[in-house]
């Protein structure tokens, strides 16, 4: 077939921020399912709730200290987040560098508070039907946790590397997208584990 | 570290004919021997191994059924026994759904959707080989399994408390519950690069009204995986975390409830029929436009239609419960939901006979297989609306109707088309024609023997054979039609060796094909047969619908893309607007190295809970090594 050339693309730019950017909408997409794996597994726990006459099944409900602390502390997260989005935005390697510590800190430090929101549920993941779903709930959360905060570290590391070009700044911005996202995703989870039980 | 401070590099605008072709084929071909066969990121090479490695579980899956048929021929045969029967249909149901039905479809949107939205290769070309792997290892994990006597035989649904460790202390569940892992994983993979590579990828102009009939229906099946497949990861998940670690989900002495097992199930399974049945309509209405010789009929109803069957394939789980004591509110519903979704299926059907009607049909193979389509799938559909009916389901729920009943349903709307699909989609991927004759011999062989197969069943049904039988007493006076059904099963496969015949024929000795052998509109058939490794030299701009009707002698094109290194353009979501010449991935071993991690993780898992704990690091180097820049020029700027 004959190729007629209508048109020029050669100055665009080779990478972009946001839904102009191919790994953005990637993220979207595995937000949304992992989104639906959390509506899912809260949907389980509604219907064991439903179900049994009496909830939280032999075990008092989780102690609230740890869920509340890491309500706060995912919260605030959001600020140095939000900072470092702007600074991958600007381009500034120095702010961004300081910024991929600071949340990894940050990651890590809820980490730990979630070792405590483990051994503070008052109940083990064999006691109960109840025990089994909100350990399968904090364990899926975990996962989330775990994943961005290695994520966040292997990116503040590339950050120092001579790796760190223009476009890297995209992948830090996605990071920071995929951040709010855990800490969206366990607002209503923390409504569900400590609160709920206490209906 | 700027652009401009770079040597400027070759484009596609200074190259021409030949040699732009051979600069971009040395761009974005896969290396030769088994490095390029273990590194390849091609969504061709990929999507050909995927297609390939379906019908290889689709012919595993067809001799079970044989299998069955055989020993189902007459009344109590002893060529298989209870246990090897249970372990074989559960097998059968496993292989066509998980290893086989899902994976083809997504196989051949892998393969199509970058050619027919005018791009050179998938979005997140790496995930997608990661996929593959992923699925060849949980299938090869199933069937070495089954080979080993540790095949499941709790049905392709494992129903609680049947599969619990209490009632089956084997290994077998696990088995099933790991392979569910497997390919949902793969299967999620690939939903996400179709989103991608439709909202992002498509050539410049392909408006949302300009994307071809058969990138909507996988797209909105995408959106299905997506919305589906968390489901039954969660039930998985659970099911195995109660056989291995004692967690309660479905123990009722504890709290639990084995219903939720099936809410759970179902969730997932339902929408699974439509993301078996979607891409079906999508070939469908990609060969009626070819070979009626004008455009699909009522184009944004056909869409429409899907969009609304995606909706409502959510809401209808629960029919597949009715006889588990539902309040009769919630059966009612489900009743009314299920008989609603006939009414898309049926706006997409009276499309395409209007699209035949006012078209000048060419009745060639694929377009026969359209046919035989529409008529089966018509009859799956009305047995369907009866089975919706709560005191028609209570009474036929577990029998042959049923089995009757969704494979009109599924291999009517799914196999069918999908055949058409191999017959009209072969010369593009080979570049040879697949044999008209043996092609006819094929259709009739399957039309036939399918109809022999299956339609005594509703008859057994209804006389009260249950499913899951594996043999019957003579008094019973079921001999007859069952002999029958089985001479129909050998009938169609019959049908299936001789398009095996076909292939391996016609690769050999196949008319040579040309670009575009059937005059057909998309953007598939603008490049050669099969396509180079960059799909297209230059990448088309789309005015129109169909853009090779509108003007089949000359393409319109941009240009501008690099003829250096790989590089795809990504446009705007609704107005396809260029917006990035983005880099695209090149060849790499990590995403096998991934997929090994990942499949030493979840096998160990069902050995020991340990097996999570060790299972991680290498899961997480290869990882990293996946994700961390080669260094070359597309990684650094």
């Amino acid at each position: 077939m004959r190729q007629t050339i209508v048109r020029n693309v050669a100055e665009l730019p080779t990478y972009g921020y946001g839904p102009r950017s191919g790994p953005w909408w990637g993220a979207m997409g595995f937000m949304a399912l992992e989104g639906m794996g959390f509506a899912i597994a809260i949907g389980a726990y509604l219907y064991l709730y439903a179900v049994n006459p009496n909830w939280p099944i032999g075990a008092a409900p989780p102690d609230l200290w740890p869920g509340t602390a890491e309500v706060a502390v995912y919260l605030l997260s959001i600020i140095p987040n939000e900072i470092t989005n702007r600074a991958a935005h600007r381009q500034d390697l120095a702010k961004v560098r300081v910024g991929l510590i600071v949340m990894a800190v940050i990651g890590t430090a809820l980490l730990v508070l979630r070792g405590f929101e483990f051994a503070h549920l008052n109940t083990r993941w064999d006691n109960s039907a109840y025990g089994s779903i909100v350990w399968l709930i904090l364990g899926l959360h975990t996962t989330h946790l775990a994943t961005d905060v290695g994520d966040t570290i292997v990116l503040a590391v590339l950050m120092f590397t001579r790796h760190a070009k223009p476009r890297r700044f995209s992948d830090v911005t996605d990071n920071v997208f995929y951040w709010n996202f855990v800490v969206l995703a366990w607002l209503p989870l923390y409504v569900l584990l400590d609160w709920v039980p206490r209906l | 570290m700027s652009i401009a401070a770079e040597p400027r590099e070759i484009r596609d605008d200074v190259l021409n004919g030949l040699q732009l072709s051979t600069q971009l084929e040395r761009v974005w071909r896969t290396p030769s021997g088994w490095t390029g066969a273990l590194t390849s990121v091609d969504h061709k090479v990929v999507g050909r191994r995927y297609i390939v490695t379906a019908f290889a579980f689709l012919l595993l899956g067809g001799i079970l059924a044989i299998l069955m048929r055989v020993q189902l021929a007459g009344p109590e045969k002893t060529f298989l026994s209870a246990d090897k029967y249970n372990q074989i249909f559960t097998m059968h149901g496993s292989t066509m759904m998980f290893l086989f039905a899902v994976p083809v479809m997504e196989a051949f949107a892998v393969y199509l959707v970058p050619l027919m939205v005018g791009t050179r290769n998938i979005a997140f070309p790496r995930l997608n080989a990661f996929s593959y792997w992923m699925f060849l290892f949980g299938g090869c994990f199933l069937w070495i399994s089954f080979a080993l006597n540790v095949g499941p035989d709790v049905g392709w649904f494992a129903y609680v408390p049947l599969s619990s460790l209490q009632y089956t202390p084997t290994k077998r569940p696990d088995v099933w519950a790991q392979m569910i892992t497997f390919t949902e994983v793969a299967a999620l993979a690939v939903a996400v690069e179709i989103i991608v590579t439709v909202f992002k990828l498509r050539a410049p102009g392909m408006t949302l009204d300009r994307i071809p009939l058969f990138v909507w229906a996988m797209l909105i099946t995408a959106f299905l995986v997506m919305f589906a497949m968390p489901s039954v990861m969660v039930a998985s998940t659970s099911l195995i975390l109660d056989r291995l670690v004692n967690t309660r989900f479905y123990d009722s002495s504890s709290g639990g409830h084995p219903l939720l097992w099936q809410h759970l199930f179902w969730f997932f399974g339902h929408p699974e029929v439509y993301i078996i049945f979607i891409p079906g309509t999508g070939m469908v209405s990609a060969i009626l436009a070819t070979f009626a010789r004008r455009p699909v009929v009522g184009y944004p109803v056909v869409i429409l239609s899907l969009i609304a069957t995606g909706f409502l394939s959510f809401g209808l789980w629960v029919h597949h419960m009715f006889v588990t004591g539902l309040p009769q509110l919630g059966a009612g519903l489900f009743t009314a939901s299920s008989m609603l979704i006939a009414v898309p299926s049926g706006l997409q059907i009276f499309c395409w006979l209007a699209t035949l009607w006012d078209g000048r049909p060419v009745y060639r193979t694929p377009l026969l297989f359209v046919i035989g389509f529409i008529v089966i799938f018509v009859l799956g559909g009305l047995s369907g609306v009866m089975v919706a009916s709560v005191p028609i389901d209570t009474q036929v729920h577990d029998t042959y109707f049923v089995v009757a009943h969704f494979h009109y349903v599924l291999i009517g709307g799914a196999v069918f088309p999908l055949i058409g699909a191999v017959y009209y989609w072969f010369p593009k991927i080979t570049g040879r024609m697949l044999s008209e004759s043996l092609g006819r011999w094929n259709f009739w062989l399957a039309f036939i023997g399918f109809n022999v197969a299956f339609f005594p069943m509703h008859i057994l049904g209804l006389i009260g054979m249950p499913r899951r039988v594996y043999t019957y007493t003579a008094n019973m006076d079921w001999a007859h039609l069952n002999l029958l059904s089985s001479g129909g099963a050998l009938v169609f496969a019959l049908s299936f060796a001789l398009l095996l015949v076909n292939v391996i024929y016609s690769l050999r000795k196949g008319e040579l094909a040309g670009d575009n052998p059937w005059s057909a509109s998309t953007l598939e058939w603008a490049t050669s047969s099969p396509p180079p490794p960059q799909n297209f030299d230059r990448i088309p701009v789309v005015k129109h619908r169909d853009p090779l009707w509108a003007d089949s002698m000359s393409l319109p094109v941009v240009a501008g893309l690099s003829a250096e290194r790989r590089e795809v353009l990504l446009t705007s979501l609704a107005e396809a607007e260029p917006q990035i010449r983005e880099a695209s991935p090149e060849p790499s071993i990590w995403p096998l190295l991934t997929a090994i991690a990942t499949t030493v993780f979840f096998i160990g898992s069902i050995f020991t809970p340990w097996a999570v704990l060790w299972g991680t690091p290498p899961m997480a180097v290869a990882l990293i090594g996946w994700f961390w820049p080669t260094g070359s020029r597309e990684d650094e700027e």
